[in-house]
């Protein structure tokens, strides 16, 4: 074995490092000293070449390389020439992106295991210490840096013209707001134009005055007997672009309620939802007031609606309040009624804000 | 003219010569060399994360290539056939072209999603490690921040991300996001008009979205990443306790070639890692989610891991809300109770990590440098505070999956929110005491083998009728028979096998390879101190 030990930081002479009786390792050993490196132990790990042992770890790492070459080239080959477009159905089309992975993934491992093997086991093991130059930089260095950076000042003459110094500060503020400002700018828009928060798509201002019909997502008008009893249905404005995100505010339930939860649903309406109820039709806004998700889930025999993004559950036969979870408002109530071709139309917009609260809203 | 004969083997040391004489560089290359690192499993947790962010940087230049960030409305004709025809944002259509109609896209977008995954998850468990070995203290609190800092970078990238498909699973959470932004006292509805260009979704954000998350962001990361790995090396990475290490040394291995050999050969693994998992394992299949509209979502719509702890917030958090007159202004004010969980907490969950390095020197009056690790046993106020703060992730995380767990254990939904409500308060302080407790614990175990010994397992029976465990001294023992070790700060052996009781493991697996180097110790002779001579029963 050989283990060289040195006691660090004792006093040593200065090597010559042109001493051609000097080995390789003496001299990168008093490289390192002078970068203030101590190496304390170094050991091969097969002292004796050709040993059995050595050969089996050399085998390993030369294993890892090969399994690296044949994962590699299988990579490529699927790569190419597997079929891989894609149908319904099993086929073969479905395992290439599994292929891929696998034989990418087995190449990337198997080459980095020989790596690290080769490293860890066939190369000299070593311990090395090193000198920490820890702390601050000293008194003496401070001072002059310090004094330096005062002195900048002192040259510059902020204390002697305090008033230019004033005026370049004055002038440059704008300047520096300048820089800001364009981004700024181009990135407002103002959200109390046009109320855009509290209007929808039902707004009949926006559609020429006419009331909006209430649609399904193809566009087509609902009749009542299109709604079973206890059933619902999402409807949409019936203006261009009503089913699509461009209305994403817009988006309304419309539950038939039975004989008995309409009359009550009726009886219990709050002054502002009192006259949006059609019969035993009532039409909810979708959007959570908590955080915007639709809250689509109805179940026909609590009259609860319950948003599945953060379980909040409002009652529908009280004015759709809430009564679990961590929404507060009510789900705003479309005022609904049907027109002379016997379709639902809303009669105004929501007349409350739909969706989630925000620091405007009263 | 004689043509002068090459000597091959000299061109490179000339142009090392050559190298050296324009930029002076042996000296600098030298120390770089021979700069010592220190070697642990758990340094390697942070090199986890930088080379996911390698994996990331790779895999997304690719999916730049086929991705178009918009929200323009086309309709779908590709090869995925249930969606033939559906109306979608020209945003979704090239998410599943690229997965369906471009040659090896789809395992190359599930590789990036696991890489962000693995990226945060690589980060957060780094972070566990600064924080319970005290490796954030001074003189590292910068680098400490500036890690925080990417963790909340990577966060917002993930997020960014994982919006660009307009799938229905992102698209919610999107949305999500805006009403969180809306929350904002007085700035969040022009935050959020200002964002998205009017009303949520508007037709800009995927462009602003994909702009922060293939340049912005990324840019910022490997700046701070630059930084962060700047200061490593400069202030010298930190080091556990042991034999001949001390606060002002560095003990491990030289840095060129065992350190970067391994390192590469740890980055490749990792790489090989993140391929097998996109390969095999799928991840946001978005073409079962369906196009984002406004009015579809399903139940178990959850996020990635790493956002599932708002999630949990937000719905644990009680129906909250302000609501007041501000000197007659407006029709009145309202604080969301959206604001609470999902701005109030991340920055409290900000800002709180980052001046901790600084409120614990004040408690403690350590006001030193330190380069030498703590066992988190060894600082148990610490390592408990840090048990309480995953103990509140943990709740949290869980109340964002609180949906699926009253689904599958059939359990009610409201009781489950309750639940976390409940637990949330109660469990993270339970977890505070018990973690002390087992500090305390481990300490005591430490202190009483440097006193008595190392447990042998051999009984032996007193002639008065006890029975005594025979312990095996760590060093010379005084009259009463207690060790005078002191306790190091590192680990204490508490199995025989520790100390040498067993030969070298002997190689091979039918045939010992290698006769083994003689055993320290003889078979069968039980490496113990020998035990006094038994005295003759007399009775």
């Amino acid at each position: 074995m050989t283990t060289e030990t040195h006691d660090h930081g004792v006093d040593r002479d200065e090597v010559d490092i042109f001493d051609p009786r000097l080995s390789r390792f003496e001299i990168v050993r008093e490289g390192a000293r002078r970068d203030g490196v101590e190496i304390v132990h170094y050991e091969d790990p097969f002292p004796v070449p050709g040993t059995k042992a050595e050969r089996r770890m050399v085998r390993t790492v030369a294993a890892c390389f090969w399994i690296t070459g044949i994962a590699a080239t299988a990579f490529l080959v699927i790569y190419i020439w597997w079929p891989w477009d894609y149908d319904l159905g099993s086929n073969k089309g479905k395992l290439y992106t599994p292929l891929l992975g696998l034989t990418l993934g087995i190449a990337c491992l198997a080459v980095g295991f020989g790596i690290l093997m080769w490293g860890k086991r066939l190369m000299p093991h070593e311990i090395s210490v090193q000198d920490r130059h820890d702390g601050n930089s000293g008194q003496t260095e401070r001072k002059l840096t310090g004094e330096s950076i005062v002195y900048m000042a002192d040259e510059i003459g902020f204390k002697r013209r305090k008033s230019l110094g004033l005026i370049a500060l004055l002038g440059l503020t704008p300047i520096g707001i300048v820089a800001v400002a364009p981004l700024l700018g181009g990135l407002i828009k103002s959200p109390t134009k046009d109320r855009i928060l509290f209007r929808t798509g039902w707004d009949p201002a926006a559609n020429g005055g006419r009331l909006v019909r209430l649609t399904r997502e193809d566009g087509t008008p609902i009749r009542p007997e299109d709604v079973s009893v206890g059933g619902q249905m999402t409807v949409f404005p019936d203006i261009p672009g009503g089913a699509t995100n461009e209305h994403a505010d817009s988006p309304t339930l419309l539950i038939h309620l039975r004989g008995e939860d309409a009359a009550k649903t009726s009886a219990d309406a709050k002054p502002v939802n009192q006259g949006s109820q059609w019969g035993n039709y009532v039409a909810y806004s979708k959007i959570c007031t908590h955080a915007g998700c639709p809250a689509s889930l109805y179940e026909q025999q609590s009259n609860r609606l319950l948003c599945p993004c953060h379980q909040s559950q409002f009652l529908i036969t009280d004015n759709a309040r809430p009564i679990f979870g961590p929404a507060t408002r009510s789900l705003p109530q479309l005022p609904i009624t049907v027109d002379e071709d016997g379709y639902f139309v809303a009669t105004s917009d929501y007349k409350v804000a739909v969706g989630p609260a925000f620091w405007e809203r009263p | 003219m004689k043509r002068r004969k090459v000597d091959v083997a000299a061109i490179p040391g000339n142009f090392a010569g050559g190298l050296d004489d324009r930029f002076r560089g042996s000296t600098p290359l030298r120390r770089i060399i021979n700069k010592v690192f220190p070697d642990h499993w758990s340094f390697l947790l942070g090199e986890i994360a930088l080379f996911s962010f390698i994996m990331l940087l790779l895999t997304g230049v690719f999916l730049t290539l086929f991705y178009t960030p918009s929200l323009n409305t086309v309709t779908y004709d590709g090869s995925y056939a249930p969606l033939r025809g559906v109306h979608m944002s020209e945003a979704y259509a090239s998410s599943l072209n690229l997965s369906f109609d471009v040659r090896g896209g789809l395992v190359i977008r599930q590789m990036h999603h696991w890489s962000a995954l693995l990226f945060l998850a690589a980060i957060v468990v780094h972070m566990c490690r600064i924080f319970f070995t005290g490796a954030f203290r001074k003189p590292r609190e910068l680098n400490w921040i500036i890690g925080l800092t990417m963790f909340w970078l990577a966060f917002l990238s993930g997020f960014t991300g994982y919006s660009l498909p307009d799938d229905a699973l992102s698209g919610t959470g999107l949305r999500i996001a805006s009403a969180i932004m809306l929350s904002i006292p007085v700035i969040g509805s022009w935050v959020t008009t200002g964002l998205f260009d009017g009303e949520f979704p508007g037709t800009v954000i995927m462009t602003r979205f994909y702009i922060t998350h293939v340049l912005l962001i990324p840019a910022a990361l490997l700046t701070l990443i630059t930084v962060h790995l700047t200061l490593v090396f400069t202030q010298k990475h930190t080091q556990w306790r042991a034999p001949g290490r001390t606060e002002h040394n560095v003990v491990g291995e030289r840095f060129i070639p065992r350190y970067i050999i391994k390192q590469s050969g740890f980055m490749m693994a990792v790489f090989g890692v993140i391929a097998l998992m996109g390969g095999l394992f799928q991840i946001n299949p978005i073409w079962l989610f369906g196009p984002y509209e406004a009015f579809t979502v399903s139940a178990a719509s959850q996020p990635d891991w790493y956002v599932m702890f708002l999630d949990g917030s937000t719905r644990l958090f009680p129906a909250w809300e302000i609501r007041f007159d501000l000197f007659g202004w407006g029709d009145g004010y309202t604080i969301p109770p959206l604001f609470w969980p999902t701005v109030v907490l991340p920055g409290i969950l900000t800002v709180a990590p980052m001046v901790y390095p600084f409120i614990e020197a004040r408690l403690t009056r350590d006001y030193r440098r330190h380069n030498l690790l703590q066992r988190p046993r060894d600082v148990p106020a610490r390592t408990s505070l840090g048990a309480m703060s995953i103990m509140f992730w943990l709740v949290l995380t869980l109340s964002g999956g609180n949906d699926v767990l009253a689904d599958k254990f059939h359990v009610s939904l409201n009781a489950m929110t309750w639940a976390g409500r409940i637990g949330l308060l109660i469990l993270p302080p339970l977890a505070y005491y018990v973690t002390y407790r087992i500090c305390l614990g481990l300490q005591q175990h430490d202190r009483e083998v440097l006193a008595h010994g190392v447990e042998t397992g051999i009984i032996r029976r007193l002639p008065d009728g006890r029975f005594v465990e025979v312990h095996q001294p760590l060093a010379p023992i005084d009259e009463h028979g207690h060790g005078s070790l002191e306790y190091a700060g590192w680990v204490v052996p508490k199995k025989m096998n520790r100390v040498g009781a067993l030969g070298p493991a002997i190689k091979g697996f039918f045939f010992p390879i290698e006769k083994p180097v003689e055993a320290p110790v003889s078979p069968g002779h039980p490496p113990v101190s020998p035990r006094p001579e038994r005295e003759e029963i007399t009775k």
